[in-house]
């Protein structure tokens, strides 16, 4: 029972049906938009699922989140129904930001998710003031910051990791090392070549973590960060050393990385690793995953017949919801 | 219809005996940046994303092939640091060099406002005339259906700030000509290109147009400050940038049917504005709209109405009217979006009604 942190097999089944609802919703979106039914473009989260699923286990809807130009995940993880995110992307007005947003803006204020901030660092900064908040209201919130390990270049991450330190902000810093921002791989643009080192400049503990298995990030981000920050002990840095299995963008070639580096990761792909491991251990068997599949077939095709039947916004709602 | 009608052509005036070589905006950018570091070992170029072996060679694709040409040494690519890649490109200049520095998408120029802001273009002036910034910086704006973080189109907020060159180029013959000038520009300059425009990829989004123009083989370098007419006429003067620039255009081919004649001026300088070629073109037809995809309060529509109203008011028949995005964030829904950007549509209205 120890490989699995002591979580009890409903907890680690429903663990892999997120898991499973991330990726086969990412899969979802890249034919739909292919097929032209999905308007702009799409940063998509293939690969990264553990990241966002093993974090968000732990946060109540009143645990905010900032996420990125990468939302969709965390999105999922957080609990915004897959209809909701779906019809999003769509642009439909039953989308969770009311069409408003699209992809790289999807949250709600319901589950404690900011809509995602597409400039990169910017929800390093915002997250501060959420902690700000929770600390001076003496609340036991956390807030949690997910962002990639490109954006730990950014002023932004700096200024905001030294403020949440002196403050001992109730902050959860999550970098999701992709080892890519965009096309230009982290080891060209620092000389640092962990994240987590850089927490040290600011006195903030840092872990870094397995990013491709659930349980490890489950572990370090439950037992550990979330429980730290929420007992006011300041801030704290996971660095999840993961991948993201396809381009930065719908029009990436990925010409700048080699087919086998993209294999090698997919080896380590954590839905199979935690189906497999909850088979050796007698806690699952290949029929209870089938139907843990259907059911999240079911639920996406629920979600894209709901995004494609929704109607779209009438065009003076363009004009609302500017001001309070 | 008044004779001075004329088919719209995307390139400003083809020369005469030149065979036709029709580039892209993106193409006659990256031909515009090859013969300048060509030319003068002191320009270089710095950004995010621009030089990656197997990368995108910038958002766009404009830098693609100009590594191989060039070498990683003058292709410099960043950090996601956009204050660094600013303070670079100026601390740079100071130095004497000549940064050609990409902003990826313009709405990240906020990240490095006081770099831009506060020193690149007060340097020259508090040190008395003694320094000087000669860069550039090259930021890509419009509505592409990406949000309100990249869709942005922020002249406007430069226009502001004296000491910066703020121009917008809208095809291929100005973006290259213009470009070379701003190299050797002794200001700091911002160019601000429209995504939509830069190629053929962006054709269907941008009205089905073909977006090559004619870029003569031979060097030309064009005034950073001079304003082009693109369509002469005679009822009503229409200033616009960018795909506004052809939305206006189109408008104006409409518009002559019903007997209202649009001369469509593209100021391609914001700051200095060409305040000589708008007004003598106020002046004739005696009307004057705006068109821009900023949003209304505050764009630049605003200052170049002001302008009009206090240096050529009574040759007004009509008042001023600006064709703006209304005043919202961009929304994500293409519904949305087009609501609230100036469509054709808007501009043919608005004009109709000036001139009843
Ligand atoms: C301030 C800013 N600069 C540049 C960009 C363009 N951009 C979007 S995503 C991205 C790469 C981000 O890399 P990383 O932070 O590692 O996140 P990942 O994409 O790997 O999830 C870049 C450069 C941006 N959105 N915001």
């Amino acid at each position: 029972m120890n490989e699995f942190n002591g979580l009890d097999s409903d907890k680690l089944h429903s663990l892999y049906r997120r898991l499973l609802l991330l990726r086969r919703f990412e899969e979802r979106v890249y034919t739909n938009f292919l097929q032209g039914e999905i308007p702009g473009t799409v940063h998509q989260y293939n690969g990264q699922e553990a990241v966002a699923v093993g974090i968000c286990d732990h946060l109540r809807p009143i645990d905010w989140i900032t996420s990125t130009h990468r939302p969709h995940g965390h999105a999922l993880a957080k609990g915004i129904s897959a209809r909701r995110v779906m019809a999003e992307l769509y642009g439909k007005v039953t989308g969770c930001c009311n069409g408003k947003g699209g992809s790289m803006h999807v949250g709600d204020p319901s589950v404690g998710m900011l809509p995602a901030i597409a400039i990169v660092g910017g929800g390093n900064s915002v997250v501060i003031g959420l902690g700000l908040a929770y600390k001076l209201r003496r609340t036991d919130q956390v807030a949690v910051c997910f962002f990639g390990e490109g954006a730990t270049n950014e002023g932004a991450f700096h200024e905001s990791m030294n403020f949440a330190a002196v403050q001992r902000l109730p902050v959860v810093f999550v970098c999701e090392n992709n080892l890519y921002g965009a096309s230009t791989p982290y080891h060209q643009v620092s000389l640092v070549s962990d994240v987590a080192a850089r927490a040290c400049a600011y006195g903030v503990a840092s872990q870094i973590v397995d990013g491709m298995d659930v349980l490890a990030v489950h572990k370090a981000g439950g037992g550990e960060a979330i429980a730290l920050a929420r007992a006011g002990r300041g801030p704290i840095l996971l660095e999840c050393k993961t991948y993201r299995y396809i381009g930065h963008s719908r029009s990436d070639a990925r010409g700048y990385r080699t087919k086998d580096e993209e294999a090698e990761w997919k080896q380590k792909d954590p839905i199979p690793r935690l189906g497999n491991a909850l088979i050796a251990a007698g806690l699952s068997d290949e029929a209870t995953l089938a139907r843990i599949a259907q059911s999240v077939e079911a639920e996406l095709d629920d979600a894209v017949e709901f995004a494609r039947a929704s109607p779209d916004a009438a065009p003076e709602q363009a004009l609302e919801d500017v001001y309070a | 219809m008044p004779e001075t009608m004329q088919t719209v052509s995307l390139g400003a005036t083809a020369l005469p005996n030149v065979a036709e070589r029709r580039l892209t905006i993106a193409e006659a950018l990256r031909e515009a940046i090859a013969e300048e570091m060509q030319r003068d070992p002191d320009v270089f170029l710095i950004g995010e994303d621009i030089g990656i072996p197997g990368g995108f060679g910038g958002a766009f694709g404009v830098y693609l092939g100009l590594p191989e040409k060039f070498g990683h040494e003058r292709i410099i690519d960043t950090p996601i640091s956009e204050k660094a890649i600013a303070g670079a490109a100026i601390g740079a200049a100071l130095m004497g060099m000549r940064p050609i520095a990409d902003m990826q998408y313009a709405d990240f120029l906020f990240e490095c406002m006081d770099e831009l802001v506060n020193q690149a273009a007060k340097m020259r002036y508090m040190s008395g005339g003694k320094l000087k910034v000669p860069m550039v910086m090259r930021a890509p704006v419009g509505t592409t259906n990406r949000g309100a973080q990249h869709d942005q189109c922020p002249e406007s907020f430069f226009m502001h700030v004296p000491g910066l060159k703020v121009v917008c180029v809208s095809d291929a013959y100005t973006a290259k000509g213009i470009l070379k000038s701003a190299v050797r520009d002794d200001n700091p300059v911002l160019i601000f290109e429209h995504k939509l425009l830069y190629g053929s990829k962006g054709r269907q989004s941008a009205g089905g147009l073909d977006l090559t123009a004619h870029v003569p083989p031979e060097e030309y370098l064009l005034p950073l400050d001079k304003a082009v007419v693109k369509r002469e006429g005679n009822d009503v003067t229409i200033v616009a940038t960018h795909l506004s620039l052809y939305r206006a255009l189109a408008a104006a081919e409409v518009l002559a049917q019903e007997g209202i004649s649009c001369e469509v001026i593209d100021p391609i300088s914001l700051l200095p504005l060409d305040t000589e070629t708008l007004w003598s073109s106020v002046r004739k037809t005696g009307r004057l709209a705006i068109v821009h995809e900023d949003t209304l309060t505050g764009g630049w529509g605003a200052e170049v109405a002001a302008r009009a109203a206090d240096e050529c008011l009574f040759s007004l028949q009509a008042p001023i009217k600006r064709i703006a995005t209304y005043d919202v964030p961009l929304p994500f829904a293409p519904i949305l979006e087009q609501a609230v950007v100036p469509t054709v549509e808007r501009i043919i209205m608005t004009i109709r009604t000036m001139c009843e």
